[in-house]
Parts: structure tokens; C-alpha cells; sequence
């Protein structure tokens, strides 16, 4: 039973990725990684994460992607890129043999290492309580201060993209690359209406 | 709940193989966005093996190492975001390629 849950979420986690890299036009890139973000939580549900394959559905799937598409159409770059264009030479061959030399040793490592490490904790993922449950007391016990530190990041996160996003524009003209002008803001916005 | 039947290596085999699928990715697409896209990628072949790994130890604390990727992931995307929009405002149709301002 796991078997065919396991076949066909990799499927779907493989055929997405071929997807991502492989598609000219960033939607359906960010289409297909929709499509292996919901595999990999099938996975995770496969392997007693429930709570995990929620928040990878409501997080990942439901937020990221949706930013990546907004971020795609608020700068219009939902064109087709030429994927057949090599700024430098070889740098196809290279990063596929790279990547290839990189599968082979991570798949070596997965084959022939074995699973060491400390001995089950006191929080087994196969405990008495449910998934979510498991993972809120572990949370709020061991990792209370990451948990705070979070909140943190996710403040700096946010007002740091507030600040690069905003509309200024004495930041945006570039001193080295004159040449290079700065949209004006009245023309981008009769673009973005007549878009 | 599924019997533990199949064990920890075919995921991580699988997780394997969609890391190095988005280092190729990354290293052959010239368009920022989707070498982010990349990037979530890996950072989910990543999860992967933290969630397999968790089951394998009947260790909770891989599923919250997770957790915690998955917040840094979110945080990184939004200012990671932020930036390409900053750029692709400058100079529209911009790839990585032309992104060589600092190049020495």
C-alpha cells in the first residue's frame, strides 16, 4: 500500500520538477511546482506528518506559489524566455554533469551509508498522541526560544521587503548605468492599466 | 497511519534526485524567478529526507526542523521577492546574466 502511494507521489514530485526547470514560461514553471509541492506532501502524509503536509499545502502551495505568480504578473515577465541562449559556453553541459555527479554521490550516500545517531528521543513520531498534538508539545517545550526567534524574522522579513518593493524613486536610478532610465511612474502605470 | 513498510531509503532516494534536479535548475536557468523556484526545490527535497530521517529515528524533532525550514523558506521568498521586483523594475526583462554590477 505504501509502495503505490510512494510510486505515485514520486511521480508527481519528479514529472513537477522536470517541469520546473525545463518549462520556457515562468507560469508554468510555478504550475509545475505546485505540482510537486503537493507530491511531497502526499509523501510526508505517507510517512505520519500530517501535520506537516497541511502547512506544506497551506504554506507552500497556497502562499509562495501564489507570490511567485503575483510577483510574475506585476512585473510582466510571463513571457517566453529563450532557454536556447548560452551567455557561456558550455554552461549547459557543465551544470548537468555537475548535477548528475551531485545525484550519483547523494544517491551513493543513500545506498551504502546507514542511519546512525542518538536513540529515540522522549518525543517518538510514534507516540500515543496525534501528529499535531506531538509536534505542538515538542514546540513549545524544546524549541520554545526558535519558535520566538521566528516571529522576529518573519517582522524583519516583512519590512524588509515593505522597503525593497516601495515605490522610491531617487532609488531606483543608477549612477554607474545612466543609460539605464528609470520607468516613469506615470508610463508604467498607463502600461499596467492598458496590461 | 500506514504501516512503516517501505523504510527510509527509497524517500531519500527520492529526495536525492529533486535536490540535484534543482541544482541543474539553478545552475542552467537565466531567469531569477525560476531559479528561485529551484531553490524551493530543494529546500522541499530537503524537508523530505528531514521527514523520512524522523520516521526512520522515531525522533519528533525532525518534523519540527521542518516546521522551521519551512518559516525560514517563507521568510526568504518574500525578501527574495522583494529584491527581484526591485531589479526587474531598473531593467525590465532583466536575466542573471546581466546582474554583473559587482563582478570584479
Amino acid at each position: 500500500m505504501e509502495l503505490a502511494v510512494f510510486i505515485v507521489g514520486a511521480m508527481v514530485c519528479l514529472l513537477g520538477a522536470y517541469g520546473v526547470v525545463t518549462s520556457r514560461n515562468p507560469v508554468h514553471a510555478a504550475l509545475s511546482l505546485v505540482g510537486t509541492l503537493i507530491g511531497v506532501a502526499v509523501l510526508f502524509i505517507a510517512q505520519d506528518a500530517e501535520f506537516l503536509a497541511a502547512v506544506q499545502i497551506i504554506v507552500y502551495a497556497g502562499a509562495i506559489v501564489v507570490l511567485f505568480l503575483f510577483v510574475i504578473m506585476l512585473i510582466g515577465v510571463d513571457r517566453s524566455e529563450d532557454v536556447d541562449v548560452e551567455p557561456l559556453a558550455g554552461q549547459k553541459l557543465a551544470a548537468v554533469l555537475a548535477g548528475l555527479g551531485i545525484a550519483v554521490g547523494l544517491l551513493s550516500i543513500v545506498a551504502l551509508g546507514s542511519v546512525t545517531g542518538a536513540p529515540p528521543s522522549s518525543a517518538p513520531v510514534t507516540g500515543d498522541s496525534p501528529n499535531t498534538e506531538a509536534i505542538a508539545r515538542v514546540l513549545f517545550t524544546d524549541h520554545l526560544l526558535a519558535f520566538e526567534i521566528t516571529s522576529v524574522l518573519l517582522v524583519i522579513a516583512v519590512v524588509g521587503a515593505v522597503a525593497l518593493a516601495r515605490h522610491r524613486q531617487a532609488a531606483l536610478v543608477d549612477e554607474d548605468h545612466p543609460g539605464d532610465v528609470v520607468p516613469d511612474l506615470e508610463a508604467v502605470d498607463s502600461q499596467e492599466a492598458v496590461r | 497511519m500506514i504501516a512503516a513498510s517501505l523504510g527510509a531509503m527509497p524517500y531519500m532516494a527520492l529526495s536525492a534526485i529533486l535536490f540535484s534536479v534543482g541544482i541543474v535548475g539553478l545552475l542552467t536557468r537565466s531567469n531569477p524567478l525560476v531559479m528561485f523556484m529551484c531553490l524551493e526545490l530543494m529546500l522541499n527535497a530537503v524537508n523530505l529526507s528531514f521527514v523520512s530521517l524522523a520516521r526512520e529515528m522515531d525522533d519528533l524533532r525532525g518534523q519540527v526542523a521542518v516546521f522551521f525550514v519551512l518559516v525560514v523558506a517563507a521568510a526568504e521568498v518574500v525578501v527574495g521577492l522583494g529584491i527581484i521586483v526591485s531589479i526587474f523594475r531598473r531593467r525590465q526583462g532583466a536575466t542573471a546574466d546581466d546582474l554583473s554590477l559587482m563582478k570584479g
